[in-house]
């Protein structure tokens, strides 16, 4: 956890002052050079300034987030390099990961953006560079699984299963029986 | 898909790669195979019990077997397979410790040692002319120790030693004469030095020769001609008076020929015997003073009484057999006569000189399926007590022997299945209530016991006592031998068709007989006189809608022994080996064609073809006829004229044109023919594929995905012609004189698709064609040695579907039916290699859905199965193939095909007289089944790629189990002991 999220966020609080003005705290009225709106107004301006560092953060914080699958990216692509053109336990495990990663990503974008939803941070961006960088890596895995040959691409993957064609005629004999 | 092929491929490899071998282990030997040996029909028997210790008998057989077998259990001690043209003709013992064979038309004898069959001398008689063969042995005459063998064959007599097979002299009798000699009889009075033999020529002239025994010089030779003629066979009532029958057949003819003169003197049979009607024949029986004539329906016995008059001593109503004489005692001879008394044989035995009393008299039940005794063989023993006792060796009409003594069957043996002459399989009954398996079936103590020791051998705990007592159960494990299908289609029947017109069921899993049949059809009958099966067709196979039906076979034979003779078909049930139904059919059978239909019995649609070019449909219903009507336009037949060296393609037209309408007939009309030149080319062998072959697919993946269409046709015949100089065997030709060439031809169209020429090869071609490709086998002069090619054909029409969207969509013709007239454009591949055996038949093995890649299983010469991978002939292969090529399985070229010894489906046995070779799929894809028949029988079940598909017979379940259990154990251990230490912690 983040220092700075746990001095901002508070567990709760106990307001004492009582600057509601239901009918119960109307009968008294307020103190000499008491002003509620000026208190009112100061209040305000320092959370506003709170809020605003906070929203700052949660957009730069979204930003960083939305560029992870870039790394990622970097390293599945080593990873892949690495392990081969031919079809074994490995280059299939790595290619099989490559394209489960992503695909997880895509599925959690909506919870991973979810601590930065705020309605002055503009998340649609980073959301959107994130589901791009992942279509990216979903595609490099896609792209490994073809150069692997274990993508359905070609003619002879749909055509090998095809029974043989019926012929319309028919003719037997050969020798004469002995 | 791919990923799933390539997936197991990669299973496959891994699988190769733990386990190079495909050999047996040696304790796997008999777990899924057996053997069975046989020796054919009986022709002639030796008896050899002098210091007998062991008694034995030697036996030859109309499968040119010599075979020396065990008296009390019937089991072969050696057997000797001699080529197929090796007939043996006649066959005797010398010295007491040889046995003396003549055999290959009266030029080759031989003699074998007794005791272990090893051969000990060969000698080639040397002759012109083809004659009667004659064989006798000397054994009074004393010259040293050497007992003289005198042989006769192609018109030469020879004087043989018996020691060393040397030829002492050799005369060419038939110089003598003008025409071809028959040498009826060789003897020699004891203490004398001149033999004497006896002989007839041209059915006229009698002859007899007197020769100097040591030197062979002829002293006397005295012919006189009978005008009547002389016809069959002679018997000797003594040593100088001889009795035969005319050429009418109504005479008998007594010839006494002592010192040289030779007297004639006629009788009426009709005055003899008065009942008598049709032909009689002399039955060679050498009695002293009788003389045994067989007629239509009786045998009779004539008595020679003062010089030259016959009278009858008894007559026997058939059926009958009789054996030669035994030497019993001093001047005394026997002989023995079965005769069949309702389902019982009575054996007799008399003596030819005290005719009134019998020596013998046994009556002993006989299995009806058996037939009638067709020769009998006699033999004396002393029995404990200083009696004489006798035994006697019978060959029945379903070609079995069996051995008699003291009115009982001692053994039997089946050696009609010696000579199979078709086979096929049939499912056994499905596993129901009713069917009764319990026999087999055994409890769970048994059954534990059994899981117990298995375990202890896999963990090697075993005792050698248990290791037996685990192959043993093994060896007789009940799971094989059960009489209902199983889950892998390892349990058939075997149907099995042999020589004398019996049928045999057996069980693959044993090899038992379940059931045999011997067909009342194929029996000789007044309508029928020399009945032959030729082949059996699967006739009904129960599938969905007649599953409560038993399925039945077609039997087809003919009545006689020419091509035009009326044929004979018989209906057996295969589940009780009852004949359903037999018909004696007004037309002859030359090809049966059983059609692709089948009617709402599953009954198969077959096409008789008669000699006049007829097709008869069966079966006879006119829900048969409707179904057939509906696609008499698509049905065409061809014929292979061998002789004539034509091929002929008919259409089916129109009802017969006979006197009596028949609307099961059509006749038909020739669309085609194929005329080889018959100064260049004859035709000497053909293939075509099988029937029920199943293909997977037709497209063929190569490297780099691509993809070529394979052309799958049913109607695809190869025939390969050769020189007709080149037809005979290896050696006969030189290579620039010979020449093979094959085709491949179209039998719908008669459209030659390809022709190759082979220069410098010549024959004997085995093939075979299996889906798009023929492999065939044949020798190649110039490089003297034998070579196989491999045609590969693929269809040129359907390359250019490339577009996976198209076969996505389905926008592609690829399944839709194709006609022959559409004129596929094919491309061949081709390629050759030696190979070092020469073959006597090859097969390939077919599974049931036709994915697991194939195995060529050849029958070598040696009389062994050999399985040869696909992949070895595979026109694609190359020197130096491509990694791509190396991933597809492509084995770089080599110019011979390697034998790997471990490939040898019979391991160390041998198929004796290997004739052919059948292969079933089972259910379970990966296994083939094969069964090798020739004079033995072999079945085993081969699996071309490795069993994928099931776990393997040595599998330890108990293990795995165990595995499990104590998997178990431990997870339910560490979870207590962690809900434990979760407990203490909270508390801390």
């Amino acid at each position: 956890m983040d220092k700075g999220k746990g001095v901002l966020v508070r567990r709760w609080a106990i307001d004492f002052t009582d600057n509601s003005t239901t009918t119960s705290s109307r009968d008294i009225p307020d103190p000499l050079g008491f002003s509620r709106a000026s208190q009112d107004q100061d209040d305000s301006s320092v959370s506003k300034q709170k809020k605003d560092a906070e929203a700052n953060w949660k957009a730069q914080k979204a930003w960083e987030v939305a560029q992870a699958p870039f790394k990622n990216l970097l390293m599945m692509g080593f990873m892949m390099w690495m392990a081969g053109n031919t079809v074994h336990l490995f280059s299939i495990g790595i290619t099989f990961s490559a394209l489960w990663q992503p695909i997880n990503a895509l599925q959690g974008v909506g919870k991973v953006f979810e601590p930065y939803k705020d309605s002055k941070v503009d998340t649609l961006t980073p959301k959107l560079l994130f589901i791009a960088l992942n279509l990216v890596s979903l595609a490099l895995g896609v792209w490994k699984l073809n150069t692997l040959g274990l993508l359905p691409t070609h003619a002879s993957d749909w055509v090998s299963s095809l029974p043989p064609a019926q012929e319309v005629e028919y003719s037997g004999g050969g020798l004469p029986l002995r | 898909m791919a990923m799933v092929l390539r997936l197991s491929l990669l299973l496959t490899l891994l699988c190769y790669s733990l386990n190079p071998s495909f050999a047996l282990y040696e304790d796997q030997v008999g777990l899924m195979d057996w053997h069975q040996q046989y020796i054919g029909k009986v022709n002639h028997v030796v008896f050899h019990t002098q210091k007998a210790g062991r008694k034995r008998v030697v036996v030859s057989t109309e499968e040119n077997v010599i075979a020396s077998l065990d008296l009390r259990r019937g089991d072969i001690f050696w057997r000797h397979v001699l080529g197929a043209n090796e007939t043996i003709d006649e066959m005797d013992i010398a010295l007491g410790k040889y046995v003396i064979t003549l055999s290959s038309g009266g030029t080759i004898l031989r003699a074998w040692n007794l005791p272990d069959g090893q051969m000990v001398w060969e000698s080639l008689l040397q002759g012109s002319i083809p004659s009667k063969k004659f064989l006798s042995v000397m054994m009074n005459f004393k010259k040293g120790k050497d007992n003289l063998i005198f042989a006769f064959g192609r018109g030469c007599l020879h004087a043989v030693s018996s020691i060393d097979g040397e030829v002492l002299w050799r005369k060419e009798l038939s110089e003598l004469t003008t025409e071809s000699l028959e040498i009826q009889r060789v003897f020699q009075p004891a203490d004398s030095d001149i033999v004497y033999a006896v002989g007839f020529d041209g059915s006229s002239q009698f002859h007899t020769y007197q020769f100097n025994a040591k030197t062979g010089e002829l002293l006397k030779h005295s012919v006189a001609a009978f005008l009547g003629g002389f016809s069959g066979e002679s018997s000797f009532v003594s040593d100088d008076i001889l009795v035969m029958l005319d050429a009418t057949g109504s005479h008998l003819v007594l010839i006494s020929y002592q010192d040289g003169e030779i007297n004639f003197h006629q009788t009426y049979i009709s005055d003899l015997v008065p009942d008598c009607s049709g032909v009689a024949r002399i039955l060679p029986t050498q009695l002293t003073g009788i003389v045994a004539l067989k007629t239509d329906s009786s045998a009779v016995f004539l008595r020679l009484i003062g010089g030259n008059k016959l009278e009858v001593v008894e007559k026997i109503n058939y059926p009958t057999a009789f054996s030669d004489a035994l030497s019993y005692s001093e001047g005394q001879k026997a002989f023995a006569l079965i005769q069949h008394v309702g389902s019982r044989i009575q054996l007799t035995l008399k003596l030819d000189n005290d005719w009134n009393s019998n020596l013998l008299e046994e009556s002993i039940e006989m299995d009806p399926q058996k037939g009638n005794v067709q020769k009998v063989f006699i033999n004396n023993y002393i029995r404990t007590d200083r009696t004489y006792g006798f035994r006697a060796l019978i060959v029945l009409e379903d070609h079995s022997l069996m051995l008699l003594q003291q009115g009982e069957i001692v053994w039997s043996r089946e050696d009609g299945l010696a000579s199979v002459i078709d086979v096929t399989t049939e499912e056994l009954p499905l596993e129901k209530e009713g069917v009764s398996v319990a026999k087999v079936e055994h409890n769970l103590f048994e059954w534990l016991k059994g899981h117990i020791l298995k375990l202890k051998g896999t963990l090697m705990l075993a005792s050698p006592g248990d290791i037996v007592a685990i192959q043993a159960m093994r060896m007789k494990s009940s799971e094989k031998s059960k009489m209902t299908r199983d889950h892998n289609g390892f349990r058939k029947l075997l149907i099995v068709l042999t020589r004398a017109g019996k049928l045999f069921a057996l069980h693959t899993g044993d090899g038992r007989v379940v059931w045999s049949l011997l067909l009342p059809s194929l029996r000789r009958s007044e309508a029928c006189q020399y009945p032959t099966g030729i082949n059996i067709y699967q006739w009904q196979v129960p599938h969905h809608h007649a599953m409560n039906e038993n399925p039945s076979i077609l039997v087809v034979g003919r009545c006689g022994l020419g091509s035009d003779a009326p044929g004979v078909l018989s209906f057996v049930d295969l589940y009780t080996g009852k004949e359903l139904s037999s018909f004696n059919l007004a037309h002859s059978i030359a090809q049966v064609i059983p059609l692709p239909f089948t009617d709402s019995t599953e009954q198969r649609l077959h096409l008789l073809i008669d000699a006049g070019g007829r097709a008869h449909l069966y079966p006879r219903t006119l829900e048969v006829l409707k179904i057939f009507q509906s696609e008499l336009p698509n049905t065409y037949w061809y014929s292979v004229e061998a002789e004539k060296d034509i091929i002929r393609g008919h259409a089916l037209h129109s009802n017969c044109f006979l006197e009596e309408t028949d609307e099961y007939c059509f006749s038909t009309r020739e669309l085609w023919s194929i005329v080889f030149p018959s100064e260049s080319e004859k035709i000497i062998s053909t293939a075509t594929r099988k029937l029920n072959e199943v293909v997977h697919t037709q497209a063929k993946v190569i490297a780099d995905h691509d993809v070529t269409f394979k052309y799958i046709s049913r109607n695809l015949l190869f025939v390969a012609t050769v020189a007709p100089k080149g037809d005979c065997s290896v050696g006969s030709v030189t290579p620039e004189e010979s020449w093979l060439v094959v085709y491949l031809i179209d039998t719908i169209t008669g459209r030659i698709l390809h022709r190759m020429t082979h220069l410098g090869s010549q024959g004997p071609v085995q093939a075979i064609i299996s889906e798009n490709w023929v492999v065939y086998h044949y020798f190649n002069l110039r490089a003297h040695r034998f070579e196989m090619s491999v045609i590969e054909i693929y269809d040129q029409s359907r390359a250019d579907i490339k577009d996976v969207w198209k076969i996505l969509l389905g926008k592609h013709n690829l399944t839709s039916p194709v006609s022959s007239y559409s004129r596929p454009e094919v491309v061949m591949k081709s390629q050759s290699y030696f190979f070092t055996h020469s073959v006597k038949t090859m097969a390939v093995t077919s599974t049931a859905k036709g994915i697991t890649s194939k195995q060529l299983l050849i029958g070598t010469i040696g009389d062994q199965v050999l399985a040869l991978d696909k992949r070895y002939l595979d026109p694609r292969r190359t020197i130096n193939p491509t990694q791509a090529e190396k991933e597809e399985g492509i084995i770089p070229l080599t110019d011979a095909l390697p034998i790997i010894p471990q490939s040898y489906v019979t391991h160390s046995l041998q198929v004796e007289g290997l004739r052919g070779i059948l292969t079933v799929p089972a259910k379970l894809e990966s296994t083939t089944l094969v069964f090798a028949y020739g004079v033995d029988l072999f079945f085993t079940r081969i699996a071309p790629s490795r069993t994928y598909d099931s776990l393997t017979e040595d599998f330890s379940y108990a293990l795995l189990l165990i595995t499990i259990v104590a998997l178990i154990a431990a997870i339910f251990v560490t979870w207590v002991l962690s809900e434990k230490k979760e407990l203490r912690e909270k508390w801390r």
